[in-house]
């Protein structure tokens, strides 16, 4: 008797639910074994958090204010992990459309009528947020350099970058030295919705429609699902990999950029430090656990985001420290991966074949 | 000749670091794991080392807190990748989120009630630079014969390591495994055990690497104390070619960049600190387009050819 792998053609649909779920679970308890360790009560917690998301209207707006940038950097973080190409960048695409978003807002309102403002202001941003993208996505597709590096360290540049202009020749003159620029003009200003959530909300809801459509209806999103799976067969079906690599990248790279983009427009009216608090590498973990899924991006993000708000919350209230959310967040990986196994393969227990075929080399592309 | 000096001691003690890092990412690639867990692995070794460091004074305590931390988080990513046979990208970056989660949290609760419970801002116990008599006070040698003893055990290391790779039996299985699982397992090798070994080794390593900046390089804790160090290690093993010989270049670039910023810095330059700073991740992206351009038109610079391929072992 041998255990024995099959790798499933489609994920089971069960365990797309369960497994999720269950490592959200896990990840309560392996928190609350941490929590006991320091003599800290986990149901007293928890429910701090909880209520700290979602035990008002002011809270839970304030947890959606948190869930629309993850949206939108999830949204475009699974479209490339979607192609197997590992955008960690996303982090330094967001603040790089801030930084853009914050020019047209601050420099442009003289030439342009105030009714263009923001809607440029947004569309800078997103097209700076593909620009920044766009730099491993070419690197990748002519020299085979590896992205995940490359997006990493570009995280790095636009931090500090952002940084040099706020600290320096960009700084409010009136800030009494606070690191941030003099506030946009108020033709800048994103909408908000109720209390600090703001539009981006339809934006984010709207483009996860429709990247689901455009992933799973239209042509272009099945050459997208060839190229993740094996990029010789969509070669050998004749599909443009390097250009639909670059394609979907620059999108992933707009998507996380209007985040940044919105969080300037939205939120603090200028541009200021704080603004890569790491939503980035949270959509990493949002985009996983939706299993690169668009519609089920939405819930995660507002889950997720509760876990950051209650974090914030349960050091406010309790003094933990709010790294907790962040641990919590990362503990909910693990028995993610851990179960890929039970989705992505079947497990079966077979008598030894004599004389079976050789064993073979998974996912070798 | 003074400023040769000078900043050669602060490259040495800046790849420190880096090169016991690199020379265990390698050994954990040679057997066709990647991980990018490092990031987090250096900065849970950095965080345990000095909290043991602080609490018990003693030093030998806080490499072996920090070699334990990093051997663990390092099981947790073979467990993942090669019993649940999970995405090694994934798997690694999960370890980074959640080792440098940890060590903040850790970081703000580990210390002493006087302190609020926090480490950061308290100084403990440290290597200090131990001079070997008459090379120490040669001119220019005395940057490298004036460091701590990490450092010193690390230029042991690299010789030792490269050692064991080229020229044992164990480095000969080791690389097999790496280069085709398949004959490997063929030739009798436990596949899964070997990467599980060398995937935990190299952990254990990366963290003492993280340990040597918290009590030697930058002694204390820090939030972000790591700096991204974990993936610029990453891109060194590239530029080792995986070859632990080669990990001191890498180390001592990039500490030479750690240098001359310091330099720069201590100077007064007009030059923005921001962009000083990005130095080093510059230097990452462009050592890395240089090495993959080199690669592909010599074909020789030998990536383990499984490397980030689960191993699938069907039936025997």
């Amino acid at each position: 008797m041998a255990l024995h792998f099959e790798k499933r053609k489609s994920a089971s649909t069960a365990a797309l639910f369960i497994v999720p779920l269950a490592s959200f679970l896990a990840s309560l308890a392996l928190t609350s074994l941490l929590l006991l360790a320091f003599e800290v009560n986990p149901a007293a917690t928890f429910a701090a958090m909880f209520k700290g998301a979602f035990g008002s209207w002011r809270a839970f707006t304030e947890t959606l204010v948190k869930a629309i940038p993850l949206m939108l950097t999830s949204l475009g973080v699974a479209l490339a992990f979607k192609l197997r190409f590992w955008n960690i960048g996303a982090e330094g695409q967001l603040v790089m459309a801030g930084v853009a978003a914050s020019w047209v807002a601050l420099f442009w309102s003289g030439w342009v009528p105030g009714a263009l403002l923001l809607p440029l202001a947004i569309l800078v941003g997103c097209a700076a947020g593909a620009l920044w993208a766009s730099v491993p996505a070419l690197l990748k597709t002519s020299l085979a350099v590896d992205e995940t590096l490359v997006t990493l360290m570009l995280n790095y540049v636009a931090i500090l970058f952002a940084d040099s202009l706020y600290y320096g020749p960009w700084r409010d003159p009136k800030g009494y030295g606070f690191p941030g620029t003099a506030p946009f003009p108020k033709e800048a200003w994103l909408p908000r919705i109720s209390g600090r959530a703001h539009v981006g909300l339809y934006f984010a809801l709207a483009l996860a429609l429709v990247l689901w459509f455009l992933l799973n209806r239209t042509r272009w999103g099945f050459e997208l699902k060839i190229i993740g799976s094996s990029p010789r067969a969509a070669r050998y079906e004749g599909i443009a990999v390097e250009r639909n690599v670059v394609l979907a990248v620059l999108l992933s790279g707009a998507l996380c950029g209007l985040a940044g983009a919105c969080e300037v427009t939205a939120i603090s009216h200028r541009l200021q430090q704080g603004l890569a608090i790491g939503y980035g590498f949270t959509a990493i973990i949002v985009a996983w656990m939706s299993q690169l899924n668009p519609l089920a991006i939405a819930p995660v993000s507002i889950l997720m985001a509760a876990i950051l708000v209650g974090g914030d919350q349960v050091q406010m209230k309790m003094g933990l420290p709010s790294a907790m959310g962040q641990v919590m967040q990362g503990m909910i990986l693990f028995p993610m991966l851990a179960g890929s196994l039970f989705t992505e393969f079947r497990i079966r227990r077979s008598a030894p074949r004599a004389g079976g075929p050789a064993p073979g080399r998974e996912g070798a592309a | 000749m003074d400023l040769v000096s000078s900043i050669l001691t602060i490259t040495i003690r800046a790849g420190t670091s880096l090169v016991i890092a690199t020379i265990g990412e390698i050994m954990t690639e040679r057997a066709g794991i990647l991980n990018l867990g490092l990031e987090g692995i250096m900065m849970m070794g950095a965080l345990s080392a000095f909290a043991a460091a602080f609490h018990t004074g003693s030093l030998a305590f806080a490499l072996l807190a920090a070699a334990a931390v990093g051997a663990a988080l390092a099981a947790v990513h073979a467990f993942l990748t090669v019993t649940m046979r999970a995405n090694q990208v994934v798997s690694g970056l999960s370890i980074t989120l959640f080792g440098s989660g940890l060590a903040s949290f850790l970081g703000q609760r580990l210390g002493p009630a006087a302190n609020n419970r926090r480490l950061v801002g308290l100084s403990g116990p440290r290597f200090g630079q131990v001079k070997i008599p008459f090379l120490g006070d040669l001119p220019v040698l005395r940057s490298v014969f004036d460091q701590d003893l990490v450092t010193y055990a690390v230029l042991l290391l690299i010789p030792l390591a490269w050692f064991y790779l080229y020229r044992t039996r164990a480095g000969l299985w080791l690389r097999s495994v790496g280069e085709d699982p398949q004959a490997a397992d063929a030739m009798g090798i436990d596949v899964a055990r070997t990467k599980y070994a060398y995937t935990i080794g190299g952990g254990l390593l990366v963290g003492l690497g993280g340990a040597h900046l918290s009590l030697a390089y930058t002694p204390g804790w820090a939030e972000n104390i790591t700096g991204g160090r974990g993936w610029i290690v990453i891109a060194l093993v590239i530029f080792s070619m995986w070859n632990p010989a080669r990990a001191i270049w890498g180390a001592l670039l990039f500490g030479g960049i750690n240098a001359v910023q310091f330099r720069l810095q201590a100077a007064g330059t007009d030059i923005p600190a921001s962009f000083l700073n990005m130095l080093p991740y510059l230097a990452t992206i462009a050592v890395l387009v240089l090495m993959t351009w080199w690669e592909t038109l010599s074909k020789r610079v030998g990536a383990p050819a499984s490397l980030g391929v689960a191993y699938m072992r069907e039936e025997k």
